[in-house]
């Protein structure tokens, strides 16, 4: 294992990327049955069963350098031992956040992704690939609702600005940086934070600008950090235990 | 007796996709690859479709099937270290999608622009006067699609 020196920092990378996965796929599911419109529904559920069958393969290669299996690790940790940003774990409370959280997190996974096609992690490289493919399907999901909402009416505008408004700071907390950094990156493993951050930045921009909805300021000192050390909102550890409900139930069933 | 690659191969023709039953595993491309050993046993490496296919157990179990029907010593693995495109439908199998009322995903050399959905044609009446529903339909692979020129909703079966 020419990565044995990394483990922790790939490690690490990993959990950021399966929690993230775990925790929004989550919160798109709280959509079935209730989405404002069919195809709505349908697709809110269709990106969470995406998500989590990710996190799931995102799990395994945990498992496989080391970690416990996949249901354990998902079902029985809890809030401080999650990696994921805290913009996941918000409740969607309202539909336009639900979007605007959808729209900012899946470009950044879409290019998490496209920079991890390039990593000297062999198996990361290859899920990678396989998951831009699926993941492009949610960012053209979100760049649709994000130009209908956003150039639409007074109150569509006025809903999605203040979402916009509320989710940016939680939004610039995906790209908190690890402690392994620049391990990561002369490792060739990820090419770092800062770099996809800029890359996202231009994206949603560019989106952005195609409808009648104001950015915010994306200056990092406005981010809520803390998510990826384990510091999370009231609002993960309650997720955590609806989630994990039917497992703690009888944790040794087989299904 | 020695057992050959395409004897498997013949075998898990057999073996469809739950969802979609006019097509094969081997037809989907979901086999990655066959292999058989000096004392005959069978490894047979799969791969998912979606990531988040709820099918993918389903199909392992009735692969496993098939094999023990055979009486073989076998392995059935899931992988990713090939992952699945829809490029590897195979011609058979987008003809069996096309007859099931599913367009077939078209095939494509560089990833293609995701304004291809907007043009699928029609699986009933070929027209490519049709636009993208939703990128979301009933599996996770397929988007929904209406054709204003015989006025029917369809199903593609999206490229990845």
């Amino acid at each position: 294992m020419g990565h044995r020196q990394n483990n922790t920092a790939l490690k690490e990378l990993l959990y950021r990327i399966a929690d993230d996965l775990l925790i929004l796929g989550h919160r798109n599911s709280e959509w079935t049955g209730i989405g404002p419109l069919l195809e709505e529904d349908i697709a809110f559920s269709s990106m969470a069963q995406d998500k989590i069958g990710q996190s799931l393969v995102v799990y395994q290669l945990l498992q496989e350098l080391g970690e416990a299996d996949p249901d354990t690790v998902a079902f029985t940790r809890n809030a401080q031992q999650f990696h994921n940003c805290q913009l996941v774990e918000l409740p969607g409370t309202d539909y336009e956040f639900s979007l605007v959280r959808h729209f900012l997190y899946d470009h950044s996974l879409l290019d998490r992704f496209r920079q991890l096609t390039g990593s000297g992690y062999q198996p990361l490289a290859a899920i990678a690939k396989k998951f831009m493919g699926e993941l492009r399907y949610h960012v053209l999901h979100a760049d649709t609702f994000i130009k209908k909402l956003g150039t639409a009416t007074d109150e569509s505008k006025s809903r999605m600005q203040k979402a916009l408004n509320h989710a940016i700071p939680f939004a610039l907390g995906i790209f908190e940086k690890s402690p392994f950094e620049q391990e990561l990156i002369t490792g060739n493993i990820f090419v770092g934070e800062a770099h996809l951050f800029e890359i996202w930045q231009q994206e949603i921009s560019k989106i952005v600008s195609d409808t009648d909805l104001e950015l915010p300021d994306l200056d990092f000192s406005r981010a809520k950090t803390g998510g990826r050390t384990g510091k999370h909102t009231e609002h993960l550890q309650p997720l955590l235990e609806e989630m994990s409900e039917v497992f703690k139930l009888d944790p040794g069933a087989e299904w | 007796m020695k057992i050959t690659k395409d004897q498997v191969f013949k075998w898990l023709e057999c073996v469809k996709d739950p969802e979609i039953p006019v097509i094969s595993l081997v037809d989907l491309g979901v086999i990655n690859r066959i292999e058989i050993d000096r004392n005959n046993k069978v490894t047979v490496e799969m791969t998912p479709t979606f990531a988040g296919c709820p099918a993918t157990n389903y199909m392992k179990q009735e692969v496993e099937q098939v094999l023990s029907e055979k009486q073989l010593t076998f392995e059935v693995l899931v992988s990713y270290e090939s992952p699945w495109s829809s490029n590897r439908i195979t011609e058979k199998g987008r003809q069996a999608l096309k007859q099931f009322g599913l367009a077939p995903p078209p095939k494509y050399q560089v990833i293609p622009d995701l304004e291809i959905l907007d043009k699928v044609n029609c699986p009933y009446c070929d027209s490519s006067n049709t636009e993208l529903k939703s990128p979301f339909g009933p599996t996770l692979c397929r988007s929904l699609h209406y054709c204003s020129n015989c006025q029917q909703a369809f199903e593609q079966f999206k490229p990845l």
